[in-house]
């Protein structure tokens, strides 16, 4: 401190007596400098859940804060698209709905037989207003957001990850948390440390020995693979087709509209949600138990174990809007003359986003059956029990990359049944809230940091790449079935058009010719294709720079060691001159 | 410890936020701890404080570079690792949020200079790493490993090949280092 002041008064002195219009100048800096400090602290602590946050953060370090910081930001998420759709969709309604409107839709015989079929049917939820066209706008904005968010994230992962030799200096370096505050979770992370430092070291072990590898090795170890891949496809082709026919028969069955024991109505009813739920919960055990044949590297291991996992969840759901599809646009007899089945569904957008609406109670359902039923005993079991195999089974462990895939297919459903639902958003916030909860106390209690441990760093780029996937998966069966199926004719606002899609260009036709004209050049061909080769053209040029400027430093690098080189051959060189030179004196 | 805790006076408590990187708010917080630690005596811009007392602070005593982050942001003549109010402030400014990347780099490699002689040498990486994985014999790496890790260090940050990371060659490396700014953090 002595020293800055000491800097401070010789700047002072060397800058002269600043003049009155300087020194009033530099108070107003300073002044508008604090005053954003006390912004930016006032906004912090307006922050949600910054208590626990930290609490977490002391306990079990930034991996797995990185976890909540994700679970809180879709919490925010999915209260602004709750907001936005409350303010375009259902004010309207709600308001309209006290004048006179002649919106009439039939409720037939097959829409109401079960209480949650009631419930959605006729509340405040699906019943959509003339006004409904301008949700258009809202999605776009969020998928924009979004994208851009994680184009941010992408961009930085990219540059940073440029060099993986860098990664034992980092480790080494950069490697202690120093927010660790509990003696407990430090000796973790010292031993999560070793770890990870004995891993990486066996790794490169294991790469030198791969690359020595002889020919009859490699195809004996390619064929292998070739066969457990094989096999990993039909154990997926086989979850899938559970789920298709697991749909038809929920289907078929509550059409038939039988009255039979409630509970079994219920299971019916829920079916598709607890075979996808089963399938997901086996699978991953199915390819943890694959890896091992495989003979990767352990780096490798992990990251395509959690790519096959990544790939299951979401495509189950893929599978399941497919054959809803495939329900509602197969008629008895070949082809439908409405373009869907308007006897079994006359409302088949609220179809789709009830079964949207049922896997999300039944994913939160299960969340917290498995934190009360399964980790709670486990603690208590491992604490009290001491024979081998409860020792060998262990505390829980919070496996960070699992339980964002389940809060990702979450959010990924609701952005599906948001279309259908405009409520959805709602439901989610609250539940991504009382899952916050739930999981901190599971963790606070129960849970040991992993032995695995996960980087903060490259984590929020994995947790935005999921994601983004996820999104791109929800945008494609709400775009088809706004785009291709015909909007029903019994609800819903588009009951005049043949299309959803058909609302937009109506509406842009009833704007001010100029705005409708550039609007149509924007949407023209020509526009589009030089917008891609513009665009192709800046990510190529920013390749390249990226290329030249690599090649720079390699070569500045190898100056550099040149010319430390040549500096100890010059020292050796004069010492020994002079060495010479005084022997010569003397003689 | 009864009595009142001293008020930090406005002219000193502006002179601080010039001179570090801490809000307002840090910094009384800082002043009511430090007046804690020293037990609620007067005067605490210039007295200073034992290294133990300080060590016991729940921020520090969990780490395992404690001992070294007293020592060097110690100003005391004797060079036994006590720190004065202005020593602390110091300390939390390097670690705060808003401090610079090279200040950070700058004060980790004197902590990482377990020798103090300027650079960091195979002795000083051996000493971290062992800081890093613990104390005890079962948790350290083998003999083995260990060569090969610092051989591995030394071969992405020893630009100038001498043997030893100097702080130009450490900043580089530093600055290429994702986790570092968000791990070099100490929030009271």
């Amino acid at each position: 401190m002595q020293e800055k002041r000491q800097e401070k008064q010789q700047r002072l002195q060397q800058g002269g007596a600043l003049t009155g219009w300087g020194l009033w100048r530099l108070n107003v800096h300073r002044s508008l400098k604090r005053l954003k400090e006390d912004g930016m602290d006032v906004l912090s602590s307006l922050q949600l859940w910054r208590a626990d946050i930290h609490l977490i953060e002391g306990m079990f370090g930034t991996g797995i804060l990185s976890y909540f910081s994700f679970l809180r930001f879709l919490v925010l998420l999915n209260f602004i698209m709750f907001l936005l759709m409350f303010v375009f969709v259902m004010l309207p309604m709600i308001i309209t709905s006290h004048s006179a409107h002649n919106v009439t839709y039939s409720s037939s015989s097959n829409g109401n037989h079960t209480h949650t079929h009631t419930h959605t049917h006729l509340s405040v939820t699906h019943t959509h207003s003339h006004t409904h066209h301008s949700v258009r706008h809202t999605h776009t904005p969020l998928r924009y957001t979004h994208t851009s968010l994680s184009a941010a994230g992408f961009k930085r992962k990219l540059i940073q990850d440029e060099d993986r030799f860098q990664s034992f200096c980092n480790k080494v370096f950069a490697g202690w948390d120093f927010c660790i505050t509990n003696e407990n979770a430090a000796r973790l992370k010292q031993s999560s440390l070793l770890y990870e430092l004995k891993m990486d070291l066996e790794e490169e072990r294991i790469k030198r020995k791969m690359a020595n590898r002889t020919r009859g090795e490699k195809c004996r170890i390619y064929a292998l693979r070739a066969a457990l891949n094989l096999f990993v496809m039909a154990v997926l082709v086989a979850c899938f087709y559970c789920i298709y026919m697991a749909t038809v028969f929920s289907q078929r069955k509550q059409a038939e509209d039988q009255k039979s024991n409630f509970l079994l109505e219920l299971v019916v009813e829920y079916l598709p949600s607890i075979v996808i739920t089963l399938a997901n919960f086996i699978t991953p055990l199915i390819f943890n138990l694959i890896i091992n044949f495989e003979d990767y590297s352990p780096a490798f291991e992990i990251r395509f174990t959690l790519m096959r996992c990544v790939f299951m969840r979401l495509a189950s759901i893929g599978v399941l809007l497919f054959s809803l599809w495939d329900q509602i646009t197969s008629c008895r007899n070949s082809g439908c003359p409405c373009g869907y089945n308007h006897q079994l569904y006359p409302c088949w957008e609220t179809h789709i986003g009830q079964e949207m609406y049922k896997l999300v109670i039944f994913d939160f359902l299960i969340i917290a059956a498995v934190i009360i039923f399964v980790e709670f005993p486990r603690k208590i079991i491992v604490n009290y029990c001491d024979c081998g195999l409860v020792k060998w089974w262990g505390q829980q462990e919070f496996a960070i990359p699992q339980n964002v895939l389940e809060i990702v297919y979450g959010q990924t459903i609701c952005w599906i049944g948001t279309f259908y639902c405009p409520l959805l958003p709602a439901i989610n916030t609250v539940k991504y809230i009382l899952v916050f909860y739930l999981k901190k106390v599971s963790l606070v209690t129960n849970c040991r940091p992993a032995t695995r441990p996960f980087r903060a760093s490259s984590s929020n780029f994995f947790f935005l790449v999921v994601l983004l996937i996820g999104l791109a998966l929800a945008s494609v069966p709400v775009i088809v079935s706004i785009a291709e199926i015909r909007s029903s004719r019994a609800c819903g606002p588009f009951m005049s058009y043949n299309t959803s899609w058909e609302v937009v260009p109506r509406v842009v036709s009833q704007l001010p010719p100029s705005l409708c004209s550039f609007l149509q050049a924007l949407a023209s061909e020509a526009f589009a294709v030089s917008f891609f080769v513009i665009t192709c053209l800046g990510m190529f040029y920013v390749i390249a720079l990226a290329g030249a400027h690599k090649r720079v430093i390699e070569h500045l690098r190898d100056q550099l060691a040149m010319v430390s080189l040549h500096m100890m051959m010059m020292i050796a060189s004069v010492l020994s001159d002079h060495f010479l030179i005084s022997v010569q004196q003397k003689l | 410890m009864g009595g009142t805790s001293s008020k930090l006076p406005k002219d000193l408590l502006s002179e601080y936020q010039e001179l570090t990187f801490l809000t307002k708010q840090e910094i009384l917080l800082a002043h009511k701890i430090f007046s804690e630690l020293q037990g609620g005596e007067n005067g605490p811009y210039s007295s200073r404080v034992s290294m133990q007392k300080i060590l016991t602070l729940p921020e520090l005593k969990a780490n395992p570079f404690r001992k070294r982050l007293c020592h060097v942001f110690s100003t005391s003549d004797m060079k036994d690792g006590s720190l004065n109010f202005e020593d602390f402030l110091d300390l939390l400014s390097a670690f705060s949020d808003s401090a610079t990347l090279e200040i950070k780099s700058h004060y980790a490699f004197r902590i990482f200079d377990f020798d103090d002689d300027g650079t960091l040498d195979a002795r000083d990486l051996e000493k971290l790493v062992n800081c890093l994985t613990g104390e005890t014999d079962n948790t350290r790496l083998t003999a083995e490993e260990m060569r090969q890790l610092i051989s591995n260090i030394l071969e992405e940050s020893d630009i100038d090949k001498d043997g030893t990371v100097n702080l130009s060659e450490f900043q580089h490396v530093i600055s290429r280092s994702p986790d570092f700014v968000s791990s070099f953090k100490i929030v009271l």
